[in-house]
């Protein structure tokens, strides 16, 4: 009886009027979507910059014809300058870490989901949750403001480092307006990610329906939960770090920079800072980003997985316990980006071990679901193939961090491609894996049509063996000492490799116009797609129980009651070889042994 | 698709070991006296981890091709032994793997961090700015003049903000923008940076540290091979970043104190 009042409380009226029902809206379904579309127009402008840069790095003289209208200092009769390389570099990384990696695995798809999956009819605080969202949108506005500025973007790259990032236009174009506009954005990125994360956190402790144990929620349901308590710490230091920074840049005060410095022939007025707080704090934030990133693709490829096996993973125990390490372990090694910045080698040592730990749970996780596919009946759809690929491409980008967590290899191999390599395999790709897999999934729920199978298919292909073509090299040539954030490389050891890095340029090309396969499948399918059933994938968890698209209280009204755990798969049930969570049926194995 | 998706998965395996195998990628010629442990650390990491790169994507291969498309009502099967095979085969294999790793690591980092360099050895200090290096010698006197922030002036070559007209120990200090060292000798670098963060790369001597603003950093080194090597900024400095480097330059001992003598001279 309480657990039912309780989910009343947090019911809202039907929504009415356009604003309220898709701009302002309470419904945390609208919410997600929002979410994605944002994230969606973030990934598109990421990946033309990355194009941009490739073009530049390749062939340094090359003329972009739009490229002058669009910044005429960056860009003067088309050919880019080395500081708005840099500038892009800065954008493309901030636009893709914050507002895709977070966004679209976790904002998106985690307000749409989770409440369906745990049986609730919104989140815990509807307005908090469209209040994120807004602040996020803000966040991106003032970002997306850098590029029209007189001054432009920023050049110290997303990490933006201090001092050159604290002591304003003496560091550089970009780096007056550009920047602050940089921290202001990201400070407001920071509170509406910290909203979002206790609203995960007290919908999912709170609002769970009747039956709805821990442990019977779905393990993407689990992946967001936990990527939320590892939110709300890492977005808490990031927060100060940034007002530390804009203090620093326009109050006058001295918390990264410290005295003596002459940069531009000027002496700055400041004294006593230190430029290691800045990474300290921005790596207590930054590698736990990374896990922000990746652990619900990890989720999202677990349900799909199950679903397409139709068995059981080998425990989802096991997998909600590594994944929980993982979270747990990602506080304790932020070092690792920092073997070479000064500060006590004694403390590398401390830093490594920790990071080599993480292995441990990633391994794992890489077992069971390798394990898993054993014996299993693998439906192949364009969600599976994606959620396969996440496990090869999660597997090719973590090996290579065995090297990086090593000072003493990290020596030679910091700041090269090799590190460039590694964390777009594992944070990039294997994380926007996890999101097209998501999409192709969960799309026919979210619209009520089916996503087009060959062109998803398609899309993967290009993908797939595209994104190996770009970043399988960057490990290599960072083997040789191919040094990264350089706008080219054209006077030195680097010429005769110059043909790799036109290869990856083309395959990058390539790869990003693929990705216009998929998003012209997202539009037309949305419009033109086939009339998607309640339960397309003959899944089980609750999300399935319902029409496709849900209505706007996602239950009718009605509260579910949930018997099983989400993993009766390979069992006798009424509907085929499957028990849905809220069927009281009793469940019955298939094969009788 | 699922045989389809198995092929490519191990044709992406064969490949990507490819040019490593071949070496085809190779690092450059080492010339310090630590090198050597770095590249056998890196060379045990790279057997470790390609073997599980290339093990894994076999195993899911070979899984993909057995288990798609069965026949229906082929049973479903568990793998032998379950959740507790996979945990412990990561407990033991990657732990063991890692614990391995991690602790020989630290040898070759110790020969790097926690050694002091020997009293004998040649004191060089750098300044790093936006976008050059300059390296000072302490001159016959064996000291160096104070570094004064205001009186830097670039125009009139005093990078260092030097007061000779004050202070004696820095009358006879030479500047260089390159660094020259005697080869098969200690040398210790003292680090400042003059603005912003730079770092010092040397591939051939496997060396990489950071300049910290406000933060003077002490770097040792024994250069075994006579030649002219390129010393690069890693760290993202700015506009010319791309543009920051000097040389470094490893002569014969009497060479070296040749190349003294012409510099104190001018």
């Amino acid at each position: 009886m309480q657990e039912a009042s309780v989910q009343e409380a947090h019911v809202h009226a039907p929504p009415q009027g356009f604003l309220r029902k898709y701009v302002f809206s309470l419904d945390h379904k609208v919410i997600g979507k929002q979410y994605y579309a944002l994230a969606l127009a973030a990934v598109f402008t990421g990946m033309i910059l990355s194009w941009l840069m490739r073009i530049h790095m390749v062939w340094p003289n090359a003329k972009i014809p739009l490229l002058e209208l669009f910044s005429k200092n960056g860009a003067p009769g088309g050919v880019m300058t080395p500081e708005y390389y840099l500038s892009l570099l800065t954008m493309h990384g901030t636009l893709m870490v914050f507002f895709v990696l977070t966004n679209a695995p976790f904002a998106a798809f985690g307000n749409y989901f989770l409440p369906i999956q745990i049986g609730a009819e919104d989140m815990a605080f509807p307005r908090f949750n469209m209040m994120s969202f807004w602040t996020t949108f803000v966040a991106w506005v003032v970002l997306m403001l850098a590029f029209f500025i007189p001054d432009g973007p920023p050049i110290a790259g997303w990490t933006e480092y201090a001092p050159l990032s604290a002591v304003g236009k003496d560091a550089g174009p970009g780096m007056e307006w550009g920047a602050s506009l940089w921290g202001i954005s990201i400070a407001i990125f920071c509170v509406a990610s910290l909203l979002g994360a206790l609203n995960f956190i007290a919908t999912t402790l709170d609002l769970r329906a009747k039956g709805m144990t821990l442990m019977r929620m779905p393990l993407c349901t689990w992946a967001w939960f936990i990527t939320s308590c590892i939110a709300l710490l890492a977005f808490a230091v990031l927060f100060p770090a940034c007002i530390l920074l804009i203090l620093d840049r326009h109050a006058g005060t001295s918390f990264f920079i410290p005295g003596g410095l002459v940069i531009s022939d000027r002496l700055q007025p400041h004294s006593g800072g230190s430029p290691l707080l800045w990474q300290h704090l921005f790596w207590f934030f930054g590698h736990p980003e990374v896990y922000i990133a990746i652990l619900p693709s990890m989720g999202i490829v677990s349900h799909i997985l199950v679903n397409s096996m139709r068995k059981p993973l080998l425990s989802a125990r096991v997998v909600i316990y590594s994944m929980m390490s993982i979270g747990f372990l990602s506080y304790m090694v932020w070092g690792h980006h920092m073997f070479v910045s000064g500060m006590n080698p004694l403390s590398s040592l401390a830093f490594s071990f920790p990071t080599l730990t993480i292995t441990i749970p990633a391994t794992v996780l890489t077992l069971i679901w390798l394990g898993s596919l054993y014996g299993s009946n693998l439906q192949i759809n364009s969600a599976s193939l994606f959620a396969l690929g996440f496990i090869s491409m999660f597997v090719a980008g973590g090996v290579s961090g065995f090297f990086l967590a090593q000072p003493s290899i990290d020596i030679y191999l910091h700041a090269t491609y090799f590190v460039v390599g590694h964390f777009h395999l594992v944070m990039g790709v294997a994380s926007l894996f996890g999101v097209f897999a998501g999409t192709y999934f969960w799309f026919p729920k979210m619209t009520g049509r089916m996503m087009s199978e060959p062109l998803g298919k398609l899309h993967f292909w290009i993908t797939f063996v595209g994104a190996y073509c770009i970043f399988m090299p960057f490990h290599y040539l960072g083997l040789i000492g191919n040094v990264r954030r350089y706008q080219s490389f054209v006077d030195d050891f680097m010429a005769p490799y110059m043909g790799w890095h036109k290869f990856v340029t083309i395959a990058a090309l390539i790869t990003g116009a693929g990705q216009l396969v998929f998003l012209y499948n997202l539009i037309y399918s949305r419009f033109r797609g086939k009339p998607a059933t309640e339960n397309p994938w003959n899944a089980t968890s609750l999300e399935w129980s319902i029409p496709s698209p849900p209505p706007w209280n996602n239950f009718g009204g009605k509260h579910p009651i949930v018997y099983h755990d989400p993993y009766q798969y390979g069992v006798k049930g009424s509907k085929g070889d499957f028990v849905m969570q809220d069927s009281p049926e009793q469940v019955v194995a298939a094969s009788g042994d | 698709m699922g045989k389809l998706l198995a092929i490519v998965l191990v044709v992406i395996a064969v490949l990507s070991a490819y040019p490593i195998v071949t070496h085809m990628f190779v690092l450059p010629e080492d010339i310090s006296t630590h090198g050597r442990a770095i590249d056998q650390q890196l060379h045990d990491t790279m057997l470790e981890a390609g073997l599980s790169f290339v093990g894994a994507q076999i195993v899911l291969a070979v899984f993909v091709w057995g288990f798609t498309n069965r026949k229906e009502g082929s049973p479903l099967k568990s793998f032998p032994g379950g959740a507790k095979v996979a945990v412990i085969a990561a407990f033991v294999l990657v732990g063991t793997e890692v614990l391995a790793l991690g602790v020989m690591g630290q040898k070759a980092w110790a020969q790097v961090y926690f050694t002091s360099p020997k009293p004998n050895a040649l004191q060089v200090q750098v300044q790093a700015e936006q976008f050059a290096y300059y390296f000072r010698y302490a001159g016959p006197d064996g000291k160096f003049g104070l570094i004064h922030p205001d009186k830097i002036d670039e125009g009139n070559q005093n990078y260092f903000g030097l007061d000779p007209a004050n202070e004696v120990e820095a009358r006879d200090d030479i500047v260089s923008g390159e660094l020259v060292v005697p080869v098969n000798r200690e040398v210790q670098l003292l680090m400042h940076a003059k603005d912003v963060g730079h770092s010092f790369y040397v591939r051939e001597l496997r060396l990489q540290q950071d300049f910290v603003p406000g933060l003077d950093l002490s770097l040792h080194f024994t250069a075994t091979k006579i030649g002219k090597y390129e010393i690069v900024c890693t760290q993202l400095c700015g506009l010319g970043h791309y543009n920051m480097k000097a040389y470094l330059n490893v002569m014969s001992e009497a060479d070296y104190e040749k190349w003294l003598k012409e510099q104190a001279a001018q």
